[in-house]
């Protein structure tokens, strides 16, 4: 996928590599990274639309406090992707608006 | 009015300890009596009851003990629309108000039960005019599909309603602003004496001069009442309330417990603690209230709480109102209660009118603090 990210890594002590997926596109990680930063490496903007006025968002305070960097990881909605280290083979999506609680696969109700 | 002038101080018609829905309120319904009202407000270490509401305008219950009560909440729940549309057009701040019905939830048949008698002992002290109803959990679930089995029924009043406390506490600030009240966020209110016809009340950033002074500060009015000849015997009640995160609408009515804001978030309470004036949170209440919840509302149990708060009710030994005007300093009136939401349009309306006029056709004898001592 064309990388529209203007975020570049730092030098840092190699770690062992994982690939992520952002909507279905590979992203190579370090395993240290956090799925935001998966996200912000992706370029994926936004990376989701508020329940209120469906406005644009991206990850914004990197420290589990504002909220904005809320993404779908491997099929659970409203997750905290600054809290979140990748793991290989994570599946990264956009949080559209609210988070709908039927039909939430093995811990939905519907 | 007659302006009080004292050298050296800040004048208005009336001064208003208190700048919380309750305070607000009546500043702004002084104000449509063409009365300049200052809010002396103690600032942001007061204990703040109004950012700890839950946010229900609820009518079903409330009185059971006192007709009068369950009267002036009626009245309010009557005449909030009216508010909320004033509030909404002069700010632009949709409060959020529904008013199309509430239910109280019971997970067991001696709940229900006992809540039916209640209400049922209501509607007959109201001669009959109380509309309620006592649902099955089959009738339950015609209002929540998401119903868990586990509830026994509940009690229905279309009377009740929801709204946004923080966005009414705001709306309420910024007509009131806007209207040339002044809100002065000094500090505590240290002292107040009474020269002639005029207060005189000395805060840490000055002094104000009135004709008139009303006591709005919460659990604040304990200490301040007794300055002005009135008492406030008043305790706080600790209630703990979990904000979930945002989720599409499942909860087209509020209940007693659980309400769905206009964005998403689900508010869940509460609780009921004696423990003097800590407002925390603690794990095991909070857990009891998250337990609860997923009784009622089987698919929270996935749904991730995203903060907890804990706030102190501003309680009388008998739960309801005071509502006193001073006889030994005339012009001096005592104002709390714990449902500054509910009661809001009340304050707003005929409370403030007997407060700008003396005199009132609300039944305000019942709530006179004597009733402690007698």
């Amino acid at each position: 996928m064309p990388n529209v990210s203007a975020f570049e890594r730092l030098p840092c002590r190699p770690q062992a590599k994982v690939t992520v997926f952002v909507e279905d596109d590979p992203v190579e990680m370090q395993a240290h990274d956090s799925a935001a930063a998966a996200v912000l490496a992706a370029g994926l903007l936004p990376s989701r639309t508020t329940p209120a006025d469906e406005s644009p968002r991206a990850p914004y305070c990197l420290m589990g406090v504002c909220f904005e960097c809320l993404v779908e990881i491997d099929g659970t909605p409203n997750q905290q992707g600054c809290m979140i280290a990748v793991r290989d083979g994570m599946r990264i999506r956009r949080q559209c608006g609210a988070r709908d609680m039927h039909g939430e696969g093995p811990h939905g109700d519907a | 009015m007659t302006q009080a002038t004292t050298s050296g101080s800040r004048t208005a018609d009336v001064c208003l300890v208190g700048g919380g829905l309750v305070g607000m309120a009546i500043a702004l319904g002084l104000q449509r009596h063409g009365l300049k009202v200052a809010v002396l407000d103690e600032g942001d270490i007061a204990l703040r009851a109004s950012r700890g509401n839950f946010g229900l305008v609820w009518v079903q219950g409330k009185g059971d003990t006192l007709p009068e009560y369950a009267q002036i909440t009626r009245r309010s729940a009557r005449l909030w629309p009216d508010l909320a549309r004033r509030l909404r057009e002069t700010t632009g701040i949709d409060v959020q108000l529904e008013q199309r019905g509430g239910l109280y939830l019971c997970l067991t048949e001696e709940e229900l039960q006992a809540r039916t008698r209640m209400l049922t002992r209501m509607r007959d002290a109201a001669g009959g005019d109380y509309p309620f109803e006592t649902l099955d959990l089959a009738q339950v679930r015609d209002y929540f599909p998401d119903i868990g089995d586990e509830v026994a029924g509940a009690t229905w009043c279309p009377e009740d309603g929801h709204l946004n406390p923080l966005l009414l506490l705001r709306a309420l600030t910024e007509h009131f602003r806007a209207q040339g009240g002044v809100i002065d966020n000094g500090g505590r209110v240290q002292d107040i004496d009474r020269q002639g016809e005029a207060f005189r009340i000395t805060t840490p950033a000055g002094v104000w001069s009135c004709a008139k002074l009303v006591l709005a500060a919460g659990l604040g009015n304990r200490e301040l009442a007794p300055q002005v000849g009135l008492s406030a015997p008043v305790f706080p009640n600790r209630g703990q309330v979990l904000i979930a995160e945002r989720v599409h609408h499942f909860l087209d009515y509020p209940t007693g417990h659980v309400r769905q804001t206009g964005e998403g978030t689900v508010q869940i309470g509460d609780s009921k603690e004696d423990v003097g004036f800590d407002s925390g949170t603690t794990t095991d209440v909070m857990a009891q209230i998250a337990h609860r919840a997923v009784r009622l509302f089987p698919l929270l149990r996935d749904v991730k709480m995203v903060r907890a708060w804990g706030a102190l009710r501003v309680m009388t030994p008998d739960g309801y109102p005071i509502y006193e005007a001073s006889r030994e300093c005339p012009g001096a009136y005592l104002v709390t209660c714990h449902s500054g939401v509910t009661l809001g349009a009340l304050h707003e309306g005929p409370l403030a009118d007997w407060i700008a006029r003396d005199e009132t056709d609300l039944p305000l004898e019942v709530f006179h603090a004597q009733r402690f001592s007698l």
